[in-house]
């Protein structure tokens, strides 16, 4: 790791407040997310990492009673100012969710879906895209054979990696991944940790892992939270072998959590 | 209580449960096969291709064949985009609140209210007030009135069976509300909401009280849709009832169960192969 390189940052979290109803699930949280690289938010459950994630491509206000106050800047833009698009946000902003998520259409279909909501009708043009995408997310070999196959036929593995292809196709500048290994075999969770490693040379990763082992293994950063605040953020192995916060050792070495 | 022993009351259950089933398919194919056997005789070439003569005693019964499928296309095309936009609206366009519930509760109220009011309303209100007569068009109006509640119904629980996170999907990827409706959730919840359609037209065809009153019972071919007209339920239960004709009564009836069976067959080949191509 080199941390002694000047990063480049993606996402800049300022003063954030976030609720649902009265409930107040982010507090004050302040955090810079550096460009190709991979963050790692961790936490017990309800700590807030899942909502903190869905604030950076809006999906967090799509729940009932949402409120949010403070700024998040991607590349130095306001996502929640009035003017700036949440469709755009999202096709920049993609998503993976904790369960595999197949449409009940085709492989082709579900990667070419947000493609085609863009407005993108030209065969070749769609059949490179989902090409493209399934290889960056090595699911390619598995599938090219049976490209109009329903994809609830594939595994859960399977069906996960398509997610992530799916959310390639769009040509995202970040991918947030909340707990996409949480139902998965080591192997399956093997080769999408494999697929991240590759993904982050071109694209900001921010992933919630499901546990703190993946935290280590995958993460370049981490950041810990615990109800709704950030205790501590830093590089993976500082945090991992000498955490600043009493609590985040506790947690890390598995004394509450 | 006496105390049966597992295996036995296993046995006893599943006799009840057998002869239910059993009963009840018996009673549907002694009624099929009992007006199929006196009324497909009487369907000739010319029973299908000439309209009705001298009170319906002779002549055929095209023009009745003509009113049912003009009623019915006229309440179908008007009650299904208004039921399952309604459908859509309680669903994904508004949270729980007084609104949906005034529009359940009336759905509700309006799917328990015998067919006869409906014809009457239907009379008062098309057919007189707002003069349209005895036509098509009043009766289709009537129609559309009556299957909106089991439309709405149908499709709003079609579309609650889809699963949540199709939407987030969706949105996720950018999708707009109309988008995500029309790519997401229409393909999956559509089997469900042409259930519902399929059951409504079958309700129209068979429906008689309230189209008698609304769309007439001439016998001529109608040739707009304000033309008056009599379908094949009004047909058969005037040729019944002023014992006009049984056999052609017979006749009617089994052409009318055979056009639900072929709608049906239909309904469910066109729904099959959009289910199939769009998986």
């Amino acid at each position: 790791m080199s941390n002694t390189m000047q990063e480049q940052i993606k996402i800049s979290i300022r003063n954030l407040n976030f609720y649902y109803q009265r409930q107040q699930v982010i507090k004050e949280l302040n955090l810079d997310i550096a460009a190709n690289s991979i963050l790692g938010i961790f936490g017990p459950a309800n700590s807030g990492t899942t909502t903190l994630l869905r604030t950076l491509n809006r999906m967090s206000e799509l729940a009932y009673g949402a409120r949010i106050e403070g700024q998040i800047l991607l590349s130095g833009e306001n996502i929640y100012s009035p003017d700036f698009s949440v469709i755009e946000l999202r096709r920049k902003v993609g998503m993976v969710f904790e369960v595999p998520t197949p449409l009940p259409m085709s492989i082709f279909d579900n990667i070419a879906y947000g493609p085609r909501l863009g407005g993108i009708r030209n065969r070749a043009a769609l059949e490179k895209t989902v090409e493209g995408s399934l290889q960056a997310a090595v699911l390619w070999d598995e599938v090219k054979d049976r490209l109009n196959t329903p994809a609830m036929a594939l595994s859960g593995g399977q069906q996960q990696r398509l997610c992530i292809a799916r959310v390639l196709a769009l040509n995202p500048e970040v991918i947030l991944l909340d707990r996409p290994c949480s139902g998965l075999d080591p192997i399956s969770t093997a080769k999408i940790e494999e697929s991240l490693r590759q993904l982050k040379e071109k694209i900001t990763i921010v992933l919630v892992p499901h546990n703190v082992q993946q935290a280590g293994r995958v993460s370049d950063k981490v950041a810990f939270m615990l109800m709704g605040s950030l205790i501590e953020e830093g590089f993976t192995a500082e945090v991992f072998e000498n955490p600043q916060d009493k609590r985040t050792a506790d947690y890390i070495t598995g004394r509450f959590g | 209580m006496i105390r049966l022993n597992p295996k036995k009351s296993q046995v006893i259950a599943k006799t009840i449960i057998w002869l239910a089933a059993f009963i009840v398919i018996l009673l549907l194919l002694f009624i099929l096969i009992y007006i199929l056997s006196n009324g497909v005789p009487n369907i000739t070439w010319q029973f299908l291709s000439q309209i009705p003569s001298d009170m319906g005693r002779s002549g055929g019964i095209l023009s009745t064949i003509i009113g049912t499928l003009a009623v019915t296309a006229v309440a179908v095309i008007i009650a299904a985009p208004l039921g399952v936009g309604t459908a859509f609206y309680l669903t994904e366009y508004t949270r729980e609140g007084k609104i949906t519930k005034v529009i359940r509760f009336s759905a509700e109220s309006l799917a328990g209210i015998p067919s006869i009011i409906y014809g009457l309303f239907g009379f008062i209100f098309f057919v007189i007030y707002l003069q349209l007569g005895w036509s098509i068009l009043s009766g289709g109006l009537t129609l559309a009135v009556m299957i909106l509640p089991t439309i709405i119904r149908v499709s709003e629980e079609a579309i609650r069976t889809v699963p949540s996170i199709y939407r987030e999907v969706s949105y996720s990827l950018g999708g707009t509300k109309w988008q995500t409706m029309t790519r997401a959730l229409i393909p999956t919840a559509l089997p469900g909401i042409a259930n519902g359609i399929v059951l409504s037209i079958g309700r129209c065809v068979a429906e008689t009280a309230a189209v008698i009153l609304t769309a007439g019972s001439a016998l001529r071919i109608p040739t707009s849709l304000f033309s008056p007209t009599r379908t094949m339920a009004v047909h058969f239960y005037i040729l019944a009832r002023e014992g006009i004709s049984m056999e052609r009564a017979y006749g009617t009836a089994a052409l009318l169960i055979i056009l639900i069976l072929i709608i049906n067959v239909v309904a469910n080949y066109l729904v099959n192969r959009f289910v199939a191509k769009s998986r």
